[in-house]
């Protein structure tokens, strides 16, 4: 058993990685480290989840750090890379992205997340319930990132870390959902990359490129 | 025990059909489990009439009346779709369209799809019910790209991306949701994020939590439903699938993302004791009939046109939905019932008016009457009565719709009454010469199905001259359960 003060540290340190990493994807333009950033974001999870556990002694909150370490730090990271390599991108890049506005409107975001928390938070009776500012704003900002990218793979990613955001909120609003549907959600999720991962080859295949930008032809004329 | 064939069966044809999907007589077997689903439903629905509401497996599964009839309208629409898409598919694969691999996915899908939307709908965890519509997303995702034209991948990818984010923000009304239950039921686990739990103890629940946790879950599940400005993948994913997953995405998926969206609203308003829920519902509703019926006109392709028709009456549903009270949530549910039929219908229809003209650009189809009159005058009789011509049920449902907002909030009324005379305008004025012009065309190699056209259209009909007493004292169970607000 951890002491409170020291759990509540401790979760906050990781809070504070989550948010740090969440900006160096936004800010990160090679497809391969952002999928070290997202697996670096996986391990902060585990790590968090796991602190919460032994502080309260929540038998699913053990099983929840497990599921998360076997599918954000393993299962996903192995897929993206092997992708990656299986579609020869290694050396993809974003060209175009703006970092410096891109860095200005995420930390406005941050401060709308905040706001936004604020009368939840109070009502939470966690002793995790001050990261909740920080899990929303963590999603806010995958989505920032999921509109600045034009390369599918980066999209994944900033899809991805959007739901380890919302994983972040729901151990820290309520100590997990649960387990069932956390595991429900876990299998959503790898099923997901999966589907993509056939997709992606199926995008290359008619158009020779993961770009977006050869996806922009469906309008209302 | 018809619940777990209901649950089950989908299930068991999308592992059959994963292995056996690309034989000749997939399709047939495609059908039957089709057909198997309708009957456990049909007999779930008998039980559930008769003997009231069901809970099932520990609570986790619960059936009352407004449930059950969207169950037994999906596994109805899910066989006679299933029907069509025999000879349809058939075609597909002789115009070289797909492959036989692509066979097996499609078939495998479809009864995977099946499932996923029969669970979201029958389960009483609104986890589980989140986790069921992201798989219900999931496993279409490949059947709109199943051409693998650029087009279609491109609908597809919108459709992923755009749906799974809208669905990320319903999680997060789902935490919230789960974190408001928590504290006040003091349930534990599993049994915090049960419906009926929630519904029951649903005016303790934290106001300010559960109000933000609706705006959240209205945004994500309204994504699903295609409520403007949420509707972006719709159109797209309609026109560029096969035409019986542009039924099923059309005819059922919306309702079912509906049906989560009113679940919610009965727990928000419940807690809130306003209609503030009902009033963004509304707002959201009015929105997207207008912006569908100007959208109608700039439309070219006859499966976008009738996707945008289908933006049109889910916002005029989630428009009754919100005035609330027992005659609107009636005319609410009628109006899905018979939207989902016609809209079904219309899609077979077109399907193969358009395989008969190679094309799906409205001004190259032409003189359907002439070269196949049963084509012809199904999607014409399909237009006339999504259109809300009278005798058809839609005009009943409309009717309705149109006479209580004039009591209830006579703002809305001619607002409402003008997007409807656009969108007849502009529907009527593009298929018109499509079906009665100047012919040209080939002969399509396998007979088309078109019973299903006219069974759902003689059922919208019946639906629209007389609804059965006990149909309608259905109706009005389920209309009492969403709940009447003042």
């Amino acid at each position: 058993m951890l002491s409170t003060a020291l759990t509540s540290q401790l979760v906050n340190l990781c809070a504070a990685v989550l948010l740090l990493l969440a900006f160096a994807m936004l800010a990160q333009r090679r497809t391969v480290a952002l999928v070290d950033l997202f697996t670096a974001q996986g391990v902060a999870l585990a790590i968090s989840t796991l602190v919460v556990a032994l502080n309260t002694g929540h038998g699913h909150m053990y099983y929840s750090a497990a599921l998360t370490f076997a599918l954000k730090v393993c299962a996903l990271p192995w897929i993206l890379r092997r992708l990656i390599r299986r579609l020869d991108v290694q050396w993809e890049a974003e060209s175009r992205l703006d970092i410096t506005a891109t860095m200005i409107i995420g930390l406005l975001v941050v401060i709308f997340a905040f706001g936004l928390a604020e009368p939840i938070s109070a009502l939470a009776t966690t002793i995790t319930r001050a990261t909740l500012g920080i899990a929303l704003a963590i999603v806010l900002l995958s989505f920032l990132m999921m509109i600045t990218r034009r390369k599918a793979i980066s999209q994944v990613i900033g899809f991805l870390a959007m739901e380890n955001g919302l994983f972040f909120a729901a151990s820290s609003a309520t100590y997990g959902m649960p387990m069932l549907i956390e595991f429900g959600i876990a299998l959503d999720v790898l099923v997901a990359v999966f589907v993509l991962g056939v997709f992606f080859f199926q995008i290359r295949e008619q158009f020779d490129s993961l770009d977006l930008h050869n996806l922009e032809s469906l309008r209302d004329k | 025990m018809e619940l777990a064939v209901i649950l089950l069966l989908p299930l068991a044809g999308t592992l059959v059909l994963a292995i056996w999907g690309a034989r000749p007589s997939a399709p047939e077997v495609n059908a039957a489990f089709s057909l198997g689903t309708l009957l456990a439903a049909t007999a779930l629905t008998v039980r559930v009439i008769s003997g009231g509401p069901v809970l099932a497996w520990g609570g986790q599964f619960f059936i009352d009346s407004f449930n059950v009839f969207l169950v037994a309208l999906t596994a109805l629409v899910g066989f006679t779709t299933a029907l069509f898409s025999r000879p349809y598919m058939r075609i597909e694969r002789d115009h070289g369209r797909v492959t036989a691999r692509r066979m097996r996915l499609y078939h495998s899908m479809y009864q995977m799809f099946m499932a996923t939307m029969l669970v979201a709908l029958l389960t009483n965890n609104m986890g589980i019910m989140w986790v069921a519509l992201e798989a219900a997303t999931l496993s279409t995702v490949l059947l709109v790209s199943l051409y693998r034209t650029a087009a279609s991948l491109e609908a597809a990818w919108k459709y992923f991306i755009l749906c799974g984010v809208g669905i990320a923000q319903a999680l997060f009304g789902t935490i919230l949701l789960y974190f408001a239950a928590e504290k006040i039921l003091g349930a534990e686990g599993m049994n915090a994020l049960l419906w009926t739990e929630l519904n029951g103890g649903k005016s303790e629940l934290e106001p300010q939590g559960l109000s933000l946790a609706f705006v959240f879950l209205l945004v994500g599940y309204g994504t699903k439903v295609g409520l403007v400005p949420l509707h972006n993948w719709l159109p797209d994913a309609h026109a560029e699938g096969p035409t019986p997953i542009s039924a099923v995405l059309s005819g059922l998926l919306l309702n079912v993302a509906l049906y989560i969206v009113i679940r919610c609203k009965v727990l928000v308003e419940g807690s809130l004791n306003s209609n503030l829920p009902g009033q963004i519902l509304m707002a959201f509703g009015l929105l997207s009939v207008v912006v569908a019926a100007f959208f109608l006109w700039r439309q070219r392709d006859i499966k976008r046109l009738f996707a945008y028709s289908s933006i049109e009456h889910m916002g005029i549903v989630t428009f009754a939905f919100g005035m609330g009270g027992p005659v609107a949530n009636f005319a609410a549910l009628l109006h899905m019932t018979v939207h989902s039929l016609t809209k079904s219908a219309i899609f077979f229809a077109v399907g193969h008016a358009v395989q008969k003209s190679g094309t799906q650009v409205m001004d190259e189809i032409r003189g359907l009457v002439v070269r196949n009159p049963t084509i012809g005058w199904g999607l014409m009789l399909g237009t006339i009565a999504i259109l809300g011509v009278p005798p058809f049920g839609v005009f009943a449902s409309e009717f309705l719709i149109l006479t209580t907002a004039m009591q209830q909030q006579p703002w809305a009324a001619p607002i409402l009454l003008g997007a409807l005379a656009v969108a007849f305008a502009a529907i009527i004025g593009r298929v018109q010469p499509m079906v009665f012009g100047e012919p040209g065309g080939k002969r399509l190699a396998h007979q088309p199905a078109l019973v299903p056209v006219f069974v759902h259209l003689a059922a919208v009909l019946v639906l629209g001259l007389y609804i059965p007493p006990y149909l309608a004292d259905w109706y009005r169970q389920a209309a009492q359960l969403i709940g009447a607000t003042p």
